[in-house]
C-alpha cells in the first residue's frame, strides 16, 4: 500500500517535471537551442499566480493570467534575445538564455524582495480509498497534466500547424521550401512551452506554497535532464522521462538513509540511462554523415 | 628568420605580461602599497583566470561543451583542503600548500577521466548535461557528507596561510598552467584537439586517436580546475559546496565565450574583466541597489553576446573591429609576408615556369622574369 503511494505521488511529481520537460524538448527539436530560461518562466507563472490570487483570490483566474503572460514572455524573449542569435553558434544561443535566466530572476527579486511568498491556492485534503491515502493534488496534477499531454500529443499529430513543427524540427531548410513559415512555427513553440512552464508553476505551488525568485532553477534542471533521459527533441520521450524522472525521486525520498543524496540518484541515473542508450530511451539514433 | 622572430614574441607575449604582473605586484606588496582587499582581487583573478584557461581547453579548443567544471574545482577544492587540514602540522605551511595542491589537481584529474570516459560515447548537448549532472552529484554528496570528514552543510575549515604570498603562488601558477596548456595547444597533440573540434569524422578518418585525445584533454582540463579549487580553499579559509553549483559553471562558461572560443588570451582577459566587474558592481552597488548587481551582469552579458555573434551585426562588427582600428595607425609595409604565405614576390604563370624549367641553349638571352622590364629595354 505504501509503495502505491509513494508511486502516486512520484507520477504526480514526474507529470509537472514532464511538463517542464516538454517545453525544453519542443524548443530543442525546433530551434535546435538550450533554453535555459524556460525553468524561471515557471517562476514568473508562479508570481503571475501570486499577484492575482492576492487580488482577487481566486486560482483559475490566477492560472489563466499566468499562462496568458507567460506566453507573451516566451515570445518577447525568443523575439528579443534569440532571434537575432539565428544563425550563430549554438554556444552563443546558449550564454544569451543563461543571460535571460538571471535578468528574470533578478527583476523579480527586485519587484517581490527575497522573502519567500505564500500561495495558498487551495487546500483539497487527502483522499483514502481501499487502504491507499494520497492528498488530492497529487490526483489533480496528475489528471490535468495527462489530459494536457494528450491534447498536445493530438495537436502535433493531427493539425496542420503541429504537423508543421514536425516538419520543422526534422529540416527547417526544407520546410522553409514548402511554405511554411518558420518564424511563426518556433514563436508557436515558445508560446506553447510557457504555457506548459506555467502550469507546471501552479502544479508546484500546489504542493509547496513557498514562492521565491528561484522556485524554477532546480525543477528546470532536473526536467531538462528528464528530457534528456527520454531524449531530447522527443515529446513521447520528454513525458517518459519525466515520469520516471519523478518515480524515482520519490521512491528515494521514501528511503530515510539515500533520501538526502535525492539529487545526486536523479543524476546519477541519467549517467547511467545514457551510457546504456547514448541518445536516451526514445531518441533517435542519427547517422552522421560526411 | 624575422618571421621566425615575430612568431615568437605572439607566442610568449601573455607570459611577459602575466609574469611582469607577477613581479609589479609582488614589489608593490613588499613595499607594502597593496591593500588586503587588492590581494584577495587578485587571488580571485587568478583563480578565475586558471579555471578559464582550463576550460577553454574543453570548450574552445575540443569543441566539446562542459557544464561542470565547478565540480571539478569542488573535487579539488575539498580534497585538497582536507589535505592541507591534515598535512599543515606535519610538514609546515609551504610544503603543505604544495602537497596539497598536487592532490586536489591529481584527484580532480582521476574525476576528469571517469567523467571522460562515458562522455565519448556522447557528444554535444548529451555531454554538457553528463557534465551538469556531474557537478550537482559531487555538489551533493560533499554536502551530505559526516562533520568530520568535510564538513558536511557548514563547510570545511581550511588552514590560514601567511595571505600575502597567496597570490604570488596563485600568479605563478596560473603561468604553468598557460606553460602547460599553450604548449600542448601548439604541439602536434595540440593540432590533433583542434582538428578533432573542427571535423570528428575527417580526424578519426585521418588516423587521430580521438578518445586518446578527449581523455588527455578532460584530464589536463579537470587537473587545473583541482588547482584553481585548493587555492579556492587557501584563499577563502572556508569550502562551501553551495558555492560550487552550476551557476559558477555557467560563470566559467561564459569567460570563455566572451573571451573567444579558441582563444587562450581572449579567456585570460575576459576572466579578469568579469571578475574586476563582480567586485565592482559588489562595492559600488550597496544597501538598496545591491539586487541591480544580477541586472545589471544578465544585461551586459546579453547585449555583448547579441552584439558579438548576431549575424545582423556582422558588417559594422567587421568595419569597426579593433584590429581594424589598430591596422589603420600602422604604416603600410608591404615586405611583412604572412608566414603561411609562399614567399613569391609574384608568382609566375605556367608559360613563365616552362621557361625556367626548359633547358635553354641560347646563352645570349638569359631568362628574365620580369617581363615588363624587357619591354622597357
Amino acid at each position: 500500500m505504501k509503495f502505491i503511494e509513494t508511486l502516486i505521488n512520484g507520477l504526480s511529481m514526474g507529470s509537472t517535471y514532464a511538463m517542464i520537460a516538454l517545453g525544453y524538448t519542443m524548443v530543442y527539436g525546433i530551434a535546435k537551442m538550450l533554453n535555459f530560461a524556460h525553468g524561471d518562466i515557471i517562476m514568473v507563472g508562479g508570481y503571475m499566480i501570486f499577484v492575482t490570487m492576492a487580488a482577487t483570490g481566486n486560482p483559475i483566474l490566477g492560472l489563466l493570467a499566468a499562462v496568458i503572460f507567460c506566453a507573451a514572455l516566451g515570445v518577447t524573449i525568443e523575439k528579443v534575445a534569440y532571434k537575432p542569435l539565428r544563425g550563430a553558434s549554438p554556444l552563443a544561443v546558449l550564454i544569451t538564455a543563461i543571460g535571460v535566466s538571471y535578468l528574470l530572476q533578478s527583476i523579480a527579486q527586485i519587484i517581490f524582495g527575497t522573502a519567500p511568498k505564500m500561495v495558498n491556492i487551495a487546500d483539497l485534503g487527502n483522499l483514502s480509498f481501499a487502504g491507499i491515502t494520497v492528498p488530492v493534488y497529487t490526483l489533480v496534477t496528475l489528471g490535468c497534466s495527462m489530459v494536457i499531454m494528450i491534447i498536445l500529443s493530438l495537436f502535433v499529430k493531427f493539425t496542420r500547424t503541429g504537423r508543421a513543427m514536425i516538419a520543422v524540427s526534422e529540416d527547417k531548410g526544407a520546410a522553409q521550401l514548402m511554405g511554411i513559415n518558420v518564424n511563426k512555427i518556433i514563436m508557436i513553440t515558445f508560446a506553447i512551452g510557457s504555457v506548459l512552464a506555467a502550469f507546471a508553476g501552479l502544479f508546484m505551488l500546489m504542493k509547496s506554497p513557498s514562492l521565491t525568485n528561484t522556485l524554477g532553477a532546480m525543477p528546470g534542471i532536473k526536467a531538462f535532464t528528464a528530457a534528456v533521459i527520454g531524449g531530447i527533441g522527443s515529446i513521447p520521450g520528454a513525458m517518459l522521462g519525466g515520469l520516471l524522472m519523478g518515480v524515482v525521486e520519490a521512491i528515494s525520498l521514501t528511503i530515510p538513509e539515500i533520501a538526502p543524496y535525492t539529487d545526486a540518484i536523479e543524476f546519477i541515473t541519467l549517467i547511467i540511462i545514457l551510457l546504456v542508450r547514448p541518445t536516451g530511451i526514445l531518441g533517435k539514433k542519427r547517422r552522421e554523415k560526411v | 628568420m624575422a618571421n621566425l622572430k615575430s612568431i615568437k614574441w605572439k607566442y610568449y607575449i601573455n607570459y611577459i605580461i602575466v609574469g611582469l604582473f607577477t613581479i609589479l605586484f609582488a614589489a608593490l606588496s613588499l613595499t607594502g602599497m597593496l591593500k588586503s582587499s587588492d590581494v584577495y582581487l587578485l587571488e580571485k583573478i587568478s583563480i578565475s583566470v586558471m579555471l578559464a584557461v582550463s576550460l577553454s581547453m574543453v570548450v574552445g579548443f575540443l569543441g566539446e561543451l562542459s557544464l561542470g567544471h565547478a565540480g571539478f574545482m569542488c573535487v579539488g577544492a575539498y580534497l585538497g583542503g582536507k589535505a592541507s587540514v591534515l598535512l599543515e602540522s606535519a610538514l609546515g605551511e609551504v610544503p603543505a600548500l604544495v602537497v596539497s595542491i598536487l592532490i586536489g589537481g591529481l584527484v580532480a584529474a582521476l574525476f576528469g577521466v571517469i567523467i571522460g570516459l562515458p562522455a565519448l560515447r556522447l557528444r554535444g548537448d548529451y555531454l554538457a548535461i553528463v557534465t551538469l549532472a556531474f557537478g550537482e552529484i559531487v555538489r551533493s554528496i560533499f554536502m551530505n557528507s559526516s562533520d568530520e570528514s568535510f564538513g558536511g552543510s557548514l563547510g570545511l575549515d581550511t588552514p590560514r596561510f601567511d595571505k600575502k604570498y597567496l597570490f604570488i603562488i596563485s600568479l605563478v601558477l596560473v603561468l604553468c598552467c598557460l606553460a602547460i596548456t599553450q604548449n600542448l595547444i601548439r604541439s602536434k597533440h595540440g593540432r590533433a584537439i583542434t582538428s578533432i573540434r573542427d571535423n570528428e569524422i575527417a580526424a578519426r578518418a585521418t588516423g587521430i586517436n580521438v578518445t586518446k585525445y578527449k581523455l588527455i584533454v578532460f584530464t589536463v582540463s579537470s587537473f587545473f580546475a583541482g588547482v584553481a579549487g585548493v587555492l579556492y580553499s587557501y584563499s577563502n579559509y572556508t569550502v562551501q559546496s553551495s558555492n560550487f553549483d552550476y551557476n559558477y559553471s555557467i560563470e566559467i562558461l561564459v569567460m570563455v565565450v566572451l573571451g573567444g572560443m579558441g582563444s587562450i588570451n581572449g579567456s585570460i582577459i575576459a576572466a579578469t574583466l568579469i571578475t574586476l566587474l563582480n567586485v565592482e558592481l559588489q562595492t559600488i552597488l550597496t544597501g538598496n541597489l545591491a539586487v541591480l548587481k544580477d541586472l545589471f551582469y544578465a544585461l551586459i552579458l546579453i547585449i555583448l553576446v547579441i552584439y558579438n555573434n548576431a549575424p545582423v551585426f556582422k558588417t559594422f562588427r567587421d568595419k569597426y573591429n579593433l584590429k581594424n582600428l589598430l591596422n589603420r595607425f600602422k604604416a603600410h609595409n608591404p615586405s611583412a609576408v604572412k608566414d603561411d604565405e609562399a614567399k613569391w614576390d609574384r608568382v609566375p604563370t605556367k608559360i613563365q615556369m616552362d621557361e625556367v624549367l626548359s633547358v635553354d641553349f641560347q646563352t645570349s638571352s638569359p631568362y628574365t622574369p620580369d617581363k615588363s622590364e624587357k619591354g622597357d629595354e
